[in-house]
């Protein structure tokens, strides 16, 4: 009766959630770390204006991914929160303070200073988080039958701290790339100046994670040093984008920039994927030994299939109707 | 003392969702409210209307941000404190809450930012259809989680092989027992809900004399609204009540204190149940009332909790008190809506002094009556987390130690605390902005034309000036 290997394609469904959630929510929280080194207020209200009729829809990708982890693979549901306790509450934390900033600091007058803080801090707690429960990934997690039997920071190692690291480094990447495409003037003018340091230390932290990683895990190590060397093709893109990224920056294009990190982070995440497939909550469960059943597979896939076209179509409209740069002084607040 | 990690996220989990509750359950109400003053606007091109619409969308933003950053909290509870849970229901809460989050988060988010920001970027037809649309996700997300929340009710259309619940009827797990009266009696809340939280502002306005024509009107439109709602909300609430009494009879003897099972059982108004002693302490009640309400016969059976082992009873005081809490609120919410369709005789009611204070202190009302009313359905399934099936206990993550759960519980706390106290009082500050400034810039230069505003700047802290805040305020104006 089961006509199609369900998991494997809720595995794309997943993967397409995750580096979507990536890549939006990304360049958001981009710009909230970079706030406080933003030249003045007025380039920090173009910064909140530029991305605040879309965050929260970028951010609903992670309650996707979340609710679908849940409801394709609960046992990675059930075994990275665990695992990962204290790091989701930080993650969720920074996510709350920074959510609320975009409402209350153009509310604010005197205390404004505090909710630029709380922007910056927010987005910067949770970009650092969510690298680290990449690095914890790559790691792998202590399981018995199914549940998590490690420690409550069993997660926190220097390994992760370097790839919450890496986080940091390229969601302010997205977030300079975004500001290059959505501003004029001397924002735009800092924004270019920014991104090529910000693309060093991307690299940099890059490599370092990619030299390291193979010595974190046996399996790693294989996977990249067997015969299979299609899977190489995927750094050497990585590079080239970054080449596209200078090459753009240095051309003062104004679209490129974003679109070549983009780029460069789906390569790094492909590679990451090839690293670890098809173990999902590694080094124990692949993707089939921790999908749920087949016909809850079955009967949400059917559902998304019809939903999230219409739901790419909305999302593109609004980015469409805020398309064109963002001006000092628009905005509706 | 050893930190008990159950204890401690039971009492999380209640405060989370507490905190997040609150807000949905207003931004409900008001997305149709907002909805129908755009159309409103768009149809007769009066601008009282638009006022009014872009007034409570700024209301709407700062509630429904907070909504957002604590609903992304309650998405991953389950896997952080209830792993087992988790595990066990995946096969139907799963894609329950996916189909919430594809079918209405996505719909809410990307068209509340039309909403609020692009009121000069899109045509007022479009403008109008975000508006419904973000009203429409709102209910749509209603459907979805009170779906899910029924079935730890009222499990049905799934059955429990080797510790995990399958899917044998999607229809029967989705339209579970308890789910249409559920769905009902919240949807009702809801609209309660912005009901008064609007008449209440709106009364308050009309106090202080401000913007009376549109103020009138929308105060006007609530009690029509709420004089409809506020009765039809008693009668659902007593199916609502009846349908627990057929599947969760303990629940309902915990809500009426009724430790015996009897026939000719009185409507207790009060007591102090003691549940060590089984039995209650000062009881008040008029006599075969709760047997006529339960089972419209005055000597009906009412099941009491002596039914089952102590050790698997719900707390009863707090779910006792917090029944009595909601149904109190209910009956003073039906009162005053009659009392403003009296009032309307002479159009007195948008100029009775002692009638709009009491509207404006109503406005708090629905939102206690509704976490009472969460307390009652919620504590009162305990020990049950899926009813009958399976335990509190044995849905807690096995790796979580108490020291775990305390940190996550204070910090939640913590978090909260500012947020919400923040979230308060720029509320406040819009609420006192009003709907008469909607064009100006209000960052900067507003200031000294609203005397309100002036009174609650101390609270700020002035990181500028070491002098006080109040003397250091005339001189910086200045400055800007």
């Amino acid at each position: 009766m089961e006509l199609f290997d369900l998991p494997l394609i809720w595995a794309f469904i997943i993967g397409f959630g995750i580096i979507m959630y990536v890549l939006m929510d990304g360049f958001d929280l981009g710009v909230g770390i970079l706030f406080p080194f933003a030249p003045n207020e007025e380039a920090r209200d173009t910064m909140m204006n530029s991305v605040a009729p879309v965050w929260d829809g970028n951010e609903t990708w992670l309650v996707l991914g979340g609710a679908g982890l849940l409801a394709a693979f609960p046992m990675v549901y059930s075994i990275f929160l665990p695992a990962l306790y204290i790091g989701v509450f930080l993650l969720l934390a920074g996510l709350i303070f920074r959510g609320v900033a975009f409402e209350f600091r153009f509310k604010a007058r005197t205390s404004r200073y505090l909710w630029n803080w709380a922007f910056a801090g927010g987005s910067t707690v949770a970009s650092f988080a969510q690298g680290a429960v990449v690095g914890a990934y790559i790691q792998g997690f202590e399981t018995a039958n199914g549940v998590y039997v490690g420690g409550a920071l069993d997660w926190l190692t220097p390994f992760t701290v370097l790839t919450g690291l890496g986080m940091l480094a390229g969601y302010s990447l997205l977030g300079s790339t975004w500001l290059i495409l959505k501003t004029e003037g001397y924002l735009q003018q800092w924004a270019y100046k920014i991104t090529l340091p910000l693309l060093l230390a991307v690299l940099v932290v890059f490599g370092i994670i990619g030299v390291w990683t193979p010595f974190v895990d046996d399996m790693v190590r294989e996977r990249w040093f067997s015969n299979l060397t299609i899977i190489w093709i995927l750094p050497v893109l990585t590079l080239l984008c970054a080449i596209q990224i200078y090459r753009s920056v240095r051309d003062r294009k104004d679209g490129m920039p974003f679109v070549a990190t983009m780029g460069l982070f789906i390569t790094t995440y492909l590679g990451l994927v090839v690293s670890r497939w098809p173990y999902v909550v590694p080094p124990e469960y692949t993707l089939w030994e921790a999908a749920s059943a087949y016909e809850s597979q079955l009967f949400l896939l059917l559902g998304l299939l019809f939903v999230i076209p219409i739901v790419l179509a909305y999302t593109a409209w609004t980015y469409w109707v805020f398309r064109g740069k963002v001006r000092a002084g628009e905005g509706y607040h | 003392m050893e930190l008990d990690p159950l204890i401690l996220s039971r009492i999380q989990f209640a405060f989370v969702v507490s905190f997040h509750a609150i807000f949905p359950v207003f931004t409900i109400g008001l997305a149709s409210y907002i909805a129908v003053l755009e159309g409103l606007a768009f149809k007769t091109e009066n601008p009282v209307w638009v006022k009014l619409s872009a007034f409570w969308t700024k209301v709407f933003a700062v509630v429904f941000g907070m909504g957002v950053v604590s609903g992304i909290v309650m998405s991953f509870q389950f896997g952080t404190n209830w792993s087992n849970f988790a595990q066990a229901s995946a096969n139907f809460l799963g894609p329950m809450l996916s189909y919430e989050v594809v079918t209405a988060f996505f719909l809410e988010a990307a068209f509340l930012g039309v909403l609020l920001f692009g009121r000069d970027k899109v045509p007022a037809g479009i403008h109008l259809l975000a508006a419904i649309m973000v009203a429409t996700g709102t209910f749509i997300s209603s459907f979805w989680i009170l779906s899910a929340n029924s079935w730890m009710h009222t499990p049905a259309g799934t059955e429990l092989r080797e510790g995990v619940f399958y899917v044998t009827s999607w229809s029967e797990a989705i339209f579970n027992p308890s789910f249409p009266y559920r769905f009902s009696h919240m949807v009702l809340a809801s609209f309660l809900t912005g009901g008064f939280v609007v008449a209440g502002v709106s009364a308050w306005y009309l106090l202080l004399g401000r913007e009376v024509e549109a103020n009138k009107k929308a105060l006007s439109m609530c009690l029509w609204l709420l004089l409809f709602i506020a009765p039809t909300q008693a009668v659902v609430g007593d199916f609502h009540g009846l349908n627990t009494l057929e599947h969760q009879p303990v629940k309902v003897s915990a809500m009426e204190g009724n430790w015996e099972t009897s026939r000719n059982v009185p409507l207790l108004l009060f007591a102090i149940p003691d549940q060590q002693n089984q039995q209650n302490l000062f009881e008040i009640g008029i006599p075969s009332l709760a047997s006529f309400i339960l089972t419209h016969e005055w000597d009906g059976e009412v099941p009491g909790l002596n039914e089952i082992a102590v050790d698997e009873q719900p707390p009863v005081a707090i779910v006792f008190w917090s029944f009595r809490v909601m149904v109190g609120i209910g009956l003073l919410m039906i009162a005053f809506a009659v009392t403003g369709l009296i009032l309307r005789a002479g159009g007195r009611y948008w100029r009775t002094t002692w009638f709009l204070q009491g509207m404006r202190f109503m406005s708090v009302a629905p939102f206690i009556a509704v976490l009472a009313g969460w307390f009652v359905t919620e504590i009162g399934r305990a020990p049950w987390l899926v009813y009958g099936q399976m335990t509190q206990a044995q849905a807690l993550t096995p790796s979580l130690t108490g020291g775990m759960a305390l940190f996550t519980l204070i910090g939640y706390i913590v978090v909260y605390a500012l947020v919400f106290s923040a979230g308060v009082y720029y509320l406040m500050r819009v609420l006192y902005v009003g709907l008469e400034d909607q064009d100006e810039d209000e960052h900067e230069s507003d200031r000294p034309k609203r005397p309100f505003s002036a009174a609650h700047v101390p609270f700020e802290i002035d990181h500028n000036s070491d002098d006080t805040v109040g003397t250091a305020k005339p001189t910086r104006q200045g400055g800007h």
